[in-house]
């Protein structure tokens, strides 16, 4: 019986090493789902891919110019860093393909959030931008592609405008749903309180509506970088996108793979920093 | 706290000319809730608050005294009838009367202070003024340690009492409070009403004040209003001393436990359920 006590007391702080010594955050409140993190196993998972492709390319499963060992793709990496692949260097790329991306990416924030917002607002606005952005949104951008090139040439600006595209749909109606996330409780409290309506929409609505709006920033971002590639086909001489489909064309595969890592390490990288950016700017998001 | 502890001197201040108090004149409220159906939330209901006066609304759900008390706030347009505060009609919400929400409906994204002097921003009172009006309140409250945390770090009992420290900044003619204790637990509820009416008794402001609590709205009244459905009326009104002696300062417990208090909580109940 005396036993017992302590044996309760030892299990927990076990437990509670065993996750520090794993890397797992134990400093978190309550996890969704089945509880704990995935981490271990996502970094397992990886690793398996990742020497099931050492395997299959040194075993010669498949011929190099499918598959390429992966250190032939950090070799390239690597090599790419500083002679140029086609017109630049890797980095050259990048800023090309991340200057496109984030220029589309202000582009839509200083248009479709007032866009979002007006809709949410009024009824008006709603009717006007309802039926357009509705009917484009589902369409796959290569889809419009053609008709951009006839209109805005195969500059720059076609490019941009193809993933601006891409972004203002969903981040217009993260904007707009934002709107509908303040509660008619937070308004008539505003009112009584002697808001006036503008002095309701600035002081109240767009900071309810903030939390969804860099959810719809986040998703947009993701929709823009997905479309880099077929932004970047249309007579592109730097961009990544552009470095795989050239590389493609001359069957260099690693540079393909090393391309297509890139694009995704990146992906991921913005992904993290706009979630960062969240839990910076609305700290109470679900907490009341 | 300790200000709003002593039963202080209460600070009635007389309108001049126009006759005091909030006066409600014949107020009906029919909502449609079919295509040629309609639902008479509220039905010729009259009532007088006094400019001392903690007026509690006792009722069922569904027996209008929210419906009543949206009209008071001016969230919803009347059907017929009106409504007097110090003479003038109210048309729209305004800064004269103040509401205490069941669900806090404060701001997350501003701190404790920032929420309590919402009102004075809005009226365009400089930072400065109005962070020394909204520490005031807030010590009324208890909370003025409290000032700049995040609210979200806040328990249920904090919530409303800084939704009550953003009415109060607002310096409103009458409290309107929707059963803000409503979703509090028994501990929290109980304080909490002591702490409504030594504001209350501080401040000197009418008060409404919503539940469906009996023993709560018996504590808390100087006329307590008993409130039945479809349609919505006024069916007894009772005039009682238990929150004037709770100010006067006997202890809360004594009143609550005291013959007279039970007896009128019995008489009330059973005049709610004949009503049901």
């Amino acid at each position: 019986m005396s036993s017992t006590p302590h044996s309760e007391a030892a299990a927990p702080a076990r437990r509670f090493s065993l996750r520090a010594l794993l890397g797992l955050k134990s400093d978190g409140g309550p996890v969704a789902g089945e509880g704990g993190s995935t981490a271990v196993i996502s970094t397992i998972s990886t690793l398996a891919l990742i020497a099931l492709w050492w395997i299959a390319s040194h075993m010669r499963w498949v011929p190099p110019i499918f598959l390429p060992t992966p250190e032939a793709v950090i070799q390239r990496f690597v090599e790419t860093l500083f002679e140029p692949y086609g017109e630049t260097t890797l980095l050259g790329h990048t800023m090309a393909s991340l200057f496109r991306v984030f220029s589309a990416f202000l582009l839509a924030c200083v248009t479709a959030i007032p866009v979002g917002i007006a809709m949410g607002i009024s009824r008006v606005a709603r009717g006007i931008f309802d039926p357009p952005i509705e009917f484009y949104r589902p369409l796959p951008p290569l889809a419009y592609l053609p008709l951009i090139v006839i209109w805005f040439g195969i500059g720059e600006l076609s490019k941009v405008i193809l993933i601006y595209l891409a972004i203002f749909a969903p981040l217009a109606l993260s904007a707009r749903a934002g709107v509908r996330s303040v509660t008619a409780e937070q308004l008539n409290a505003a009112r009584s309180m002697g808001a006036s309506r503008s002095q309701t929409v600035f002081h109240v609505i767009l900071h309810a509506a903030l939390p969804e709006i860099l959810t719809g920033m986040r998703i947009g971002m993701g929709f823009g970088w997905t479309t880099l590639v077929a932004a970047e086909m249309v007579a592109a001489t730097e961009g990544l996108g552009q470095m795989v489909l050239n590389a493609s064309n001359f069957l260099v595969t690693d540079v393909v793979i090393m391309g297509i890592l890139v694009i995704g390490i990146i992906a991921l990288a913005i992904d993290l920093g706009m979630r960062w950016i969240e839990r910076r700017m609305v700290p109470w998001k679900g907490r009341v | 706290m300790t200000t709003a502890t002593q039963p202080a001197a209460r600070t009635v201040s007389a309108p001049s000319g126009a006759p005091g108090g909030l006066r409600i004149r014949d107020l009906s409220v029919t909502f449609q809730v079919g295509k040629d159906q309609t639902v008479r939330a509220l039905d010729h209901v009259n009532l007088d608050i006094a400019e001392d006066d903690f007026v509690v609304a006792l009722g069922a759900s569904g027996c209008g005294k929210t419906t009543l008390l949206s009209c008071l706030a001016g969230f919803l347009k009347p059907t017929a009838g009106e409504i007097l505060l110090h003479g003038h009609g109210v048309a729209g919400p305004g800064r004269d009367r103040g509401v205490v929400f069941q669900k806090h409906a404060l701001f997350p994204w501003l701190n404790v202070i920032d929420n309590a002097s919402f009102g004075l921003k809005m009226a365009g009172v400089d930072k400065r003024r109005r962070y020394e009006v909204a520490r005031e309140k807030l010590r009324l409250v208890g909370l003025d340690q409290f000032a700049d945390a995040p609210i979200w770090r806040l328990s249920g009992g904090m919530l409303q009492r800084v939704g009550l420290a953003r009415v109060l900044a607002n310096d409103p003619d009458i409290m309107l409070m929707d059963e803000p204790l409503g979703a509090l637990d028994a501990f929290t509820r109980e304080s909490m009403q002591e702490l409504i009416l030594q504001v209350w008794n501080a401040t000197g402001k009418m008060a409404f004040f919503i539940t469906h609590e009996v023993e709560e709205a018996l504590f808390m009244a100087t006329r307590l209003i008993v409130m039945s459905p479809r349609p919505g009326r006024i069916v007894h009104e009772y005039e009682t001393e238990f929150s004037r002696r709770y100010v006067a300062g006997e202890p809360a417990r004594a009143i609550k436990s005291s013959p007279d208090f039970i007896r009128l909580r019995e008489e009330i109940l059973n005049v709610i359920h004949a009503t049901q």
